[in-house]
C-alpha cells in the first residue's frame, strides 16, 4: 500500500497553485495587451483620418451627399425633439417660477438653458443614435460584403472616400442642427407659455434674447463641433473596424451609439468646466 | 476550354513567355494559424490559371495577397514587373488599376445604381474620359455581360447571377490586364454557373486578360482552365493541365474530379 507523504502533497498543491497563478497572470497580461492594442488602433485611425483630411483630391461630391444625409434627413427628428424640449421645459418650469412670482423670467430661463446645455446635448444624443448607428451599420455591412475591399482594389482610398467625408459632414452639420433645434425649442417654449398664459410673440422673444449673451452662445456652439467630430469618428471607427460576420454589423451599430453617447456627455463635462473657468 | 483556345494560349505562351505574376515562397498566417506556408506559382500572359483547393485551404487569401488586401508574412509577389510587397501607396494604386478583382459576393455598392457602380471605378482610373466616352464604355461592358437593360436598377433588384455579371462588368470597365476571380460560380445554379464560366473565357478572348480563377467548382475549372494548381495544407500540391488532374490516381485529387 502506498504511504501518504504530507511533504509530497504540499509540494503538489504548491505546484498547482503556482501554475494557476502563472496562467492567470498570462491571461491578465493578454487582456491588458488587447486593451493597449485597441487604444493604439483608435489612435492610428484618428491620425490617418486627420492626414487624409488634409491630403489632395478631396471627395467633395461625396461630402455634399453626406451633408445631405446627415443634415437634411435628420431635420424631421430634430424638429420634433426641439419643439418638445422647449414645450416640456416651459410646462415643468412655469409652476415653480409662478410660486416665486417670477414667471416673467420664464422666456429667458428657458432660452439660456436651451442654448447653453439642453439644445446641444439632447440634439447630439439624438444624432449619436441616428447618425452614429447609421454610420456603424452602413460601414460594417460594407466591410462584411467586401465593398470596402472592392473600393480599395479599384484604386480608391476608402478612408478618404468613406470616413473623411462622413466625419467632416457630421462635424459641420451637427452645429447647424443644434442651432435649428435651439430655435425650435424657443418657439416650443412660446407655445408652452401660451397654453396657460397669453404672451405675444414679440414680447416673448425680446424677453428671451435679452437674457442671452455671447458667452452663452459661443462656447455652446464650439462644443457642438466636437460633438459632431466625436459622433462621426466613433460611428466610422466602429463600422470600419467591424469583423467579417453579419453579427459584427449589429455590434458595430450598437457600440457606435453607446460609445458616442458616452463621449458626448464626457466632452460636454469638459466643455462646461472650461467655460466655467472663462 | 476548347482545344483551339488552349492552342492559342499555348502559342501565346511560346511567343510571349512573359510572366505577368510570379509568386515565390509566399507565407501568410492569422494569429497562430498558418494558412499559406510555402506557395510559389507563375501566371503567364494570356492564360487562365485555375487554383483549386478545399474550403479553408487559403485560395482567397492567395489572391488577396496579390493585390495586397492582405499583407504577406513572407515571400515575394511580382506583378507586371513590380514587387507588390515593396510598393508604396501610390505605386500600389497604379498597379491595382491594371488588375480586375471579382469578389465572391460581387461586392456591388448597395447605395449606388448599376450605372453608378460602373462609373465609380471608371471615373477614378481613367480621369480624362469625357461624359460620352464614359457612357460608351458602360454601354459596351454591359452589352458584353448581356445586361444592358439594368442600367438604372439598384443591386438589390438583381438576382445573384446578374450581380456577378454586373460585378464582372465593373472590373472590365477599367480594361484590366490581369483578372482575379474569387469563386465566381459559388452560390449560383448550374446553368448560371456555366454562363459565368463561358463569360470568363469570352473576357479572356476579347480583353486579352491573364486570369487566376479561384474555385472548387470542377465544371468551372473544366470550362476555363488552361492550367490548374491545387492547394493543399498551404502549399502547391500539384500543378499541370486539366488532363493530368482528370487522369490522376492520387486520392486527394480524385476526390475533386469524381
Amino acid at each position: 500500500m502506498k504511504k501518504f507523504n504530507p511533504v509530497i502533497k504540499v509540494k503538489k498543491i504548491a505546484k498547482e497553485q503556482s501554475i494557476r497563478l502563472v496562467e492567470k497572470t498570462i491571461a491578465k497580461t493578454a487582456e491588458a495587451g488587447n486593451f493597449l492594442t485597441n487604444i493604439a488602433d483608435v489612435f492610428l485611425f484618428i491620425t490617418r483620418v486627420i492626414k487624409e483630411t488634409f491630403s489632395r483630391n478631396f471627395e467633395f461630391k461625396e461630402f455634399l451627399r453626406q451633408c445631405f444625409q446627415i443634415g437634411y434627413k435628420t431635420l424631421p427628428l430634430i424638429s420634433v425633439t426641439g419643439i418638445i424640449m422647449g414645450l416640456v421645459l416651459t410646462i415643468q418650469a412655469r409652476p415653480a417660477l409662478l410660486s416665486f412670482g417670477a414667471v416673467s423670467l420664464l422666456p429667458g430661463m428657458v432660452a439660456v438653458s436651451l442654448i447653453r446645455e439642453m439644445g446641444p446635448v439632447i440634439t447630439a444624443l439624438i444624432c449619436a443614435g441616428k447618425i452614429g448607428s447609421g454610420m456603424g451599420a452602413e460601414l460594417g455591412s460594407m466591410k462584411v460584403s467586401e465593398q470596402i475591399d472592392a473600393m480599395e482594389v479599384s484604386s480608391t482610398n476608402p478612408v478618404k472616400f468613406l470616413i473623411v467625408t462622413r466625419v467632416l459632414a457630421a462635424t459641420l452639420m451637427i452645429p447647424l442642427l443644434v442651432i435649428y433645434a435651439d430655435a425650435l425649442g424657443i418657439l416650443g417654449c412660446w407655445g408652452g407659455a401660451n397654453i396657460k398664459g397669453d404672451v405675444s410673440f414679440v414680447l416673448f422673444f425680446s424677453q428671451a434674447f435679452s437674457h442671452i449673451g455671447f458667452i452663452d452662445f459661443l462656447p455652446a456652439l464650439i462644443k457642438t463641433f466636437f460633438f459632431g467630430a466625436v459622433i462621426g469618428l466613433v460611428g466610422c471607427y466602429k463600422g470600419y473596424s467591424a469583423g467579417r460576420g453579419t453579427e459584427s454589423v449589429g455590434i458595430a451599430a450598437n457600440s457606435a451609439v453607446v460609445l458616442s453617447s458616452l463621449l458626448v456627455i464626457i466632452v460636454d463635462l469638459i466643455a462646461v468646466q472650461i467655460t466655467d473657468m472663462l | 476550354m476548347n482545344e483551339t483556345q488552349t492552342a492559342t494560349v499555348i502559342s501565346a505562351k511560346a511567343d510571349n513567355p512573359r510572366q505577368v505574376i510570379e509568386i515565390n515562397n509566399l507565407r501568410k498566417g492569422f494569429g497562430t494559424e498558418d494558412v499559406l506556408t510555402n506557395v510559389s506559382l507563375k501566371l503567364y500572359n494570356g492564360e487562365n490559371l485555375v487554383v483549386l483547393g478545399k474550403s479553408g485551404s487559403g485560395k482567397s487569401v492567395l489572391i488577396k495577397c496579390i493585390v495586397r488586401l492582405l499583407d504577406p508574412d513572407g515571400g515575394t509577389i511580382n506583378v507586371l514587373g513590380e514587387d507588390v510587397c515593396a510598393c508604396n501607396h501610390d505605386r500600389l494604386a497604379e498597379l491595382r488599376k491594371k488588375i480586375g478583382f471579382l469578389f465572391q459576393s460581387g461586392a456591388l455598392y448597395d447605395s449606388m445604381t448599376v450605372r453608378q457602380n460602373l462609373e465609380f471605378p471608371l471615373r477614378r482610373i481613367k480621369k480624362d474620359l469625357s461624359k460620352n466616352e464614359v457612357d460608351e464604355k458602360i454601354k459596351e461592358v454591359l452589352e458584353h455581360v448581356g445586361l444592358s437593360d439594368t442600367l438604372n436598377k439598384m443591386p438589390s433588384q438583381l438576382s445573384g447571377g446578374m450581380r456577378k455579371r454586373i460585378s464582372l462588368a465593373r472590373t472590365l470597365v477599367a480594361d484590366p490586364q490581369i483578372m482575379l476571380y474569387d469563386e465566381p460560380t459559388t452560390g449560383l445554379d448550374p446553368v448560371t454557373s456555366d454562363e459565368i464560366s463561358s463569360l470568363i473565357n469570352e473576357v479572356q478572348n476579347k480583353y486579352k486578360t491573364s486570369s487566376i480563377i479561384i474555385t472548387h467548382d470542377i465544371e468551372c475549372a473544366r470550362t476555363t482552365a488552361n492550367r490548374i494548381i491545387m492547394l493543399l495544407d498551404g502549399e502547391v500540391y500539384k500543378e499541370g493541365e486539366l488532363e493530368k488532374f482528370e487522369n490522376s490516381t492520387d486520392p486527394s485529387i480524385k476526390s475533386f474530379f469524381k
